[in-house]
């Protein structure tokens, strides 16, 4: 059985259909990349995933159990992890705090010591220990996106979703960043994480899934989606626009 | 260390009526009400920051459950019911309101307390017959005081108990991000709705106990929407954030108030609503934070 199966979601704006009966699924451990262009859907598609917004049909399941219908906090209680495209951070709370919070209030339900040893050792692995007790509304932008991730750890998920974690940095920051991705899928973490730095994307993900306004263009290895004659003509397409 | 400290001072500050004159019992007896609204306020808006105007629908309908009840129960057994009253009433309202963002939630707050008001007043004159009621409750003023303190050490206590609690964690983290909070295992309606009624249940029962000292009750003296203006400028003066903050703005600004009512009726609601306004645009994290801010600032000037 897969870890994570997405089953035909859908989501409509409207008129607009965002996502359109999307289907897909990760292993255990595996780190799968979602590419698509510009406002082809990937974000949508993790906010029905991560319970941000409510599906219009369809259904996701992890380790078999249906997601569809759940709030977000019964969601990340199961097991969903996720960063924001727009970093979101708490910035009247310590580091230590915006950390902890997923470990108070996720699966292990941590409190007192245990909760700050996990917090802790989810700061380290973004190299943020030192600045526990600092407050996280002083932090750049690189930090705050490191704490973010940091955050998700804590919560010591089953699924990890990454929107764009590794945008934004420059190219020092950029090796730092996919060297910490690739170590976190190697302890076995699975990830599906959107990405549009193709360097990123053939560095850790064997295979993508592709969309399209919307609809699933392509499944596969990645090096064979990235000469895939449609998923080619859907970022032509989109540039042509742009 | 704190666990002698609190104790004495709170015997300290129990023992005063010993000593005050009529007078100053009865000031006491204010400030002591406005330190107990403005901490029991903080406990709920300070770290979700829901700015809730509805401090007098509860304070209100606390002195109401007496007024109705104080000719055919014991007064123990009121204030079980109007604790029971206020937490049932923020049960509903919160449930309904709490997904309301921002200043949505503002004003409905403002309104609840007009519409209770409207629905006893309705109450009053088309079932009860008259409009006014009148409370006798054998309770003199010394009693009401160290009822109110001992409900005023009560509500810090627990607002203590909570900051270290999941539930003050949780509240904090509402207040900064709800997306996130939900995101990292919050259940925010749960969360929420156990603060607005703890809050609430402690400003009925605030309203409850300062009751007998009203004597006459009609609801448009009971449901002075002033009250819960008061309540925010001085939680806010105060710092809502921090443990002590509401208390410490509401013992000045209350004596404040009370000068100026006195002396200078006229000029009292500008004050009030400069001060209002002057609070949250200069101090947004309350006066004391602002000051330590401003000594902060100097040293590291001077450093
Ligand atoms: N809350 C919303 N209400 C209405 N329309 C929305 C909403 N969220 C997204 N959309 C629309 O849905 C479509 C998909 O947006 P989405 O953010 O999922 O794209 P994306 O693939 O993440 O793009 P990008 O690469 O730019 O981040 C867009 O047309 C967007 O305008
Ligand atoms: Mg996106």
């Amino acid at each position: 059985m897969s870890l994570l199966t997405i089953d035909k979601a859908t989501k409509k704006f409207g008129g607009l259909t965002a996502v359109d009966g999307v289907s897909f699924s990760l292993e255990q451990g595996e780190i799968l990349g979602l590419l698509g262009p510009n406002g082809s859907g990937k974000t949508t598609l993790i906010n029905l995933i991560s319970g941000a917004l409510p599906m219009t049909s369809g259904d996701t399941r992890l380790n078999g159990v249906s997601l569809a219908g759940k709030r977000a906090d019964q969601i990340a209680h199961a097991g969903v992890a996720r960063t924001f495209q727009l970093v979101r951070i708490l910035p009247s709370l310590s580091l230590m705090e915006n950390v902890m919070i997923t470990a108070v209030f996720g699966a292990k339900s941590h409190w007192g010591q245990a909760a700050k040893d996990t917090a802790m050792t989810a700061l380290g692995r973004v190299g943020l220990a030192d600045r526990a007790t600092a407050s996280a509304g002083s932090l750049t932008y690189i930090d705050q996106k490191r704490l973010e991730l940091a955050r998700a750890l804590a919560a010591e998920p089953e699924v990890l979703l990454l929107d764009e974690w590794l945008a934004g940095l420059n190219p020092t920051e950029l090796a730092q960043g996919i060297a910490l991705i690739r170590e976190l899928s190697q302890s076995g973490l699975t990830i599906l994480m959107v990405e549009h730095i193709m360097e990123a994307v053939r560095a850790l993900c064997p295979r993508v899934v592709v969309m399209n306004s919307g609809s699933l263009i392509a499944d596969e290895a990645t090096q064979s989606a990235l000469n895939d004659p449609c998923v080619i003509a859907a970022y032509l397409g989109d540039s042509a626009d742009a | 260390m704190k666990y002698v400290i609190y104790p004495v001072a709170l015997a300290l500050l129990a023992a005063v009526p010993f000593v005050a004159s009529d007078y100053a019992l009865g000031l006491l007896i204010g400030m002591v009400t406005y330190v107990t609204l403005a901490s029991a306020w903080a406990m709920f808006s300070g770290p979700t920051h829901y700015v809730s105007l509805a401090t007098v629908a509860f304070y209100g309908a606390g002195a109401y459950v007496v007024a109705m009840l104080n000719e055919v129960m014991a007064y123990p057994m009121i204030l079980l019911i109007t604790a029971g009253v206020g937490a049932a009433m923020a049960l509903v309202v919160g449930l309904s309101t709490l997904r309301l963002a921002g200043v949505y939630f503002v004003i409905f707050s403002f309104g609840l307390a007009e519409l209770i008001r409207q629905l006893i007043t309705w109450y009053e004159i088309n079932i009860y017959g008259t409009l006014g009621r009148y409370i006798f409750v054998d309770i003199t003023a010394r009693g009401i005081y160290w009822q109110m303190l001992a409900l005023a050490a009560i509500t810090i206590g627990l607002t203590a108990y909570i900051n270290r609690s999941r539930l003050g964690l949780a509240l904090r983290v509402i207040g900064d991000d709800e997306v996130v909070a939900a995101h990292s295992g919050i259940p925010l309606a749960r969360m929420k709705l156990m603060a607005f009624v703890l809050s609430a249940t402690i400003l009925t029962l605030a309203g409850a106990i300062a009751s007998p000292r009203w004597v006459y009750v009609e609801p448009a003296i009971v449901f002075n929407p002033t009250v819960s203006f008061l309540t925010v400028i001085m939680a806010l003066f105060g710092g809502a954030n921090r443990l002590w903050g509401p208390a410490l703005g509401a013992i000045p600004l209350f004596l404040a108030f009370e000068y100026l009512s006195a002396h200078f009726p006229d000029v009292y609601p500008i004050f009030l609503g400069a001060l209002f306004i002057g609070v949250v645009f200069l101090f947004p994290n309350g006066v004391l934070a602002g000051i330590e801010g401003l000594r902060r600032g100097k040293k590291e000037e001077t450093a």
